[in-house]
């Protein structure tokens, strides 16, 4: 470990002559607040920060380069590590994206049931947000709450995938498995029963006055810097910008659900605040009306070369234990050409853009990840202010290093 | 999902898609830094000229593409140009994705920073110095951000092994 006053960001601020008042303070790359493993390098006047420099990377894995050596349908378990408290999320852009390569007709329980699946990672995802946000300024017994929710959902994604987080359930031309039995029960039980936890998350926070001191007028990002720096989702939301990918250009039959994009112009972490729990309200609504209009018929695509068949076929069937074979040998070839899908996920834009050159394995495989771009509006946010809002804000843009970092 | 129709050429693109925004834009900013053109699958593709993309990133931006959503490279080595920069830029009151596109060659990987047009691409072309090697001319603060500042190499760029020691 180099000592830390020579490190290149310090030296920076040194020969652009930081005055003498000056004070650089380190936070992280092991700091609780931090979500993760971000290091924030701050110079402050007294308590209030003149710069501040976020420093990534602490986690990169190198994940766009795995791709490249998998076969396409061997990227799918990669792509819930990313961001892990959002795995359905990644699974269905990525799949979205290879299924644009291959012009593959998805069926419509698929869709449904991934829309089903990716709203509750939203849920999944805002609970451990709303929790741990809580926590940073100082409402610690929210977290207790949230995390009871949470266990109920991760509970729902073990019966349905075999997993708790690394679900991995969604595969390029539909879904793994049909749901067992009493699935769909369950998952109305839960959503029943979920709106009045929302009303108890917001009796617990909205009108605590240290809660609400520590966010109104706290981390502001007016609508313009949102844009230009690439902020997107529920941050983006709560600066004004009216923009939602599952409304506006939609996927995997979002255009068939009814639903609010919620959205604040004051921008601050309240109103982000404001923002996601409205929309833990509308995911709600979104399950609701996917349980109630779920079509009947196959959940994967009639692809006999991309799809693995049936368990019972190949073991009967010389065709398709034939593809079976070719697919787990040889993956699938998909034809040449470059895509870019993107998808509203818990933190905001997603995007994956998928290169092919049309042999088995993805030439390139980049991913747009919403906490990447955001993390850069957290100068923007905190200059000027205290040095404790810095807290605030980071937890107010919900970033996942795991996905900044991949 | 249904036929989609596929345009390939720049010709093909400035006639077939002459009423699209972002097509009547570049046109009438400057058609000869156009250098080819691509619909397919639903995606328009623009490539300009390597010295135009600042500009070209202001013109869209004009015509109601206010967004820059992604911006990353492919590398396509062994074949020349190696490098590809792709932009996905967004308009968010049209609803609707476009790619920009610039070739770099390997003996001199350098384009114009757009972060005066998007503060936001500041992240996105740190990251493709670090991991491809490409510079960015006029970029305020270009240093690796992944990897340490004393790494060697550019990882995803394809003579640079996946595993194993370098």
């Amino acid at each position: 470990m180099p000592d830390l006053a020579e490190l290149p960001v310090i030296e920076a601020m040194k020969a652009e002559g930081t005055t003498e008042r000056h004070m650089v303070l380190n936070m992280g790359p092991q700091h609780p607040s931090t979500h993760g493993v971000l290091r924030v390098v701050l110079e402050i006047d007294g308590e209030i920060v003149v710069r501040l420099v976020s420093e990534i990377g602490y986690l990169h894995t190198g994940i766009e380069k795995t791709c490249e050596a998998k076969f396409y349908q061997q990227v799918v378990p990669l792509t819930d590590r990313i961001d892990y408290l959002s795995p359905m999320a990644n699974n269905l852009c990525y799949c979205l994206a290879v299924e644009k390569l291959l012009q593959l007709e998805i069926p419509p329980r698929a869709q449904w049931i991934r829309v089903l699946l990716t709203e509750l990672t939203r849920l999944n995802s805002h609970l451990v947000w709303l929790g741990t946000h809580a926590m940073d300024v100082g409402a610690l017994t929210l977290l207790l709450y949230t995390f009871r929710e949470r266990e109920d959902i991760l509970r729902i994604f073990e019966d349905v995938a075999g997993q708790r987080m690394m679900t991995s359930y969604f595969r390029i031309g539909g879904l793994a498995l049909e749901p067992p039995l009493g699935f769909f029960d369950r998952v109305d039980a839960f959503i029943r029963g979920f709106p009045e936890k929302i009303d108890e998350y917001s009796n617990l926070l909205t009108g605590n006055p240290i809660f609400m001191n520590r966010l109104k007028g706290v981390g502001v990002l007016s609508a313009a810097d949102a844009i230009a720096l690439g902020v997107t989702g529920a941050n983006m939301r709560g600066s004004g910008v009216d923009f939602d990918v599952r409304r506006d250009i939609p996927y995997s039959s979002y255009e068939k659900f009814d639903f609010k994009v919620p959205v604040s112009t004051v921008g601050d972490c309240w109103a982000r605040y404001e923002v996601r729990l409205e929309e833990m309200r509308q995911s709600v609504n979104i399950v609701r009306q996917a349980l109630q209009g779920m079509p009947e018929g196959p959940i994967k695509a009639d692809a006999p070369k991309i799809v693995l068949p049936d368990r019972e076929k190949m073991k009967t069937e010389m065709e398709a234990l034939i593809h079976h074979f070719k697919i787990v040998t040889e993956g699938f070839a998909v034809p040449a050409g470059e895509v870019y899908q993107a998808i509203e996920s818990p933190r905001g834009q997603m995007g994956y853009y998928v290169v092919s050159d049309g042999t088995a394995k993805p030439w390139r495989v980049h991913m747009r990840n919403p906490s990447f771009a955001s993390l850069q509006a957290l100068e923007t946010m905190c200059k000027g202010r205290m040095l404790s809002d810095v807290v605030a804000a980071i937890g107010s843009i919900d970033i996942v290093l795991g996905e900044i970092d991949r | 999902m249904g036929e989609l129709k596929t345009l390939a050429g720049k010709a093909a693109v400035l006639e077939g898609l002459a009423d699209h925004p972002a097509v009547k834009a570049l046109a009438a900013w400057n058609q000869a830094a156009v250098e080819d053109g691509k619909f397919d699958r639903g995606e328009l593709t623009l490539t300009i000229a390597r010295e135009q993309i600042r500009a070209a990133c202001e013109a869209v931006r004009k015509a109601g593409y206010n967004f820059l959503e992604d911006l990353t490279a492919v590398d396509w080595y062994p074949s020349s140009p190696r490098f590809q920069l792709s932009y996905q830029i967004l308009s968010h009151s049209l609803k609707q994705y476009i790619r920009l596109r610039v070739m770099v060659d390997e003996a001199d990987p350098a384009v114009n920073s757009i972060t005066s047009v998007w503060p936001g691409a500041d992240f996105y072309e740190r990251e493709i110095f670090d991991l491809f090697g490409v510079r960015f001319e006029g970029h305020p603060n270009l240093r690796r951000i992944m990897l340490p500042d004393d790494w060697k190499g550019h990882p995803l760029r394809k003579d640079y092994p996946v595993e194993g020691y370098r």
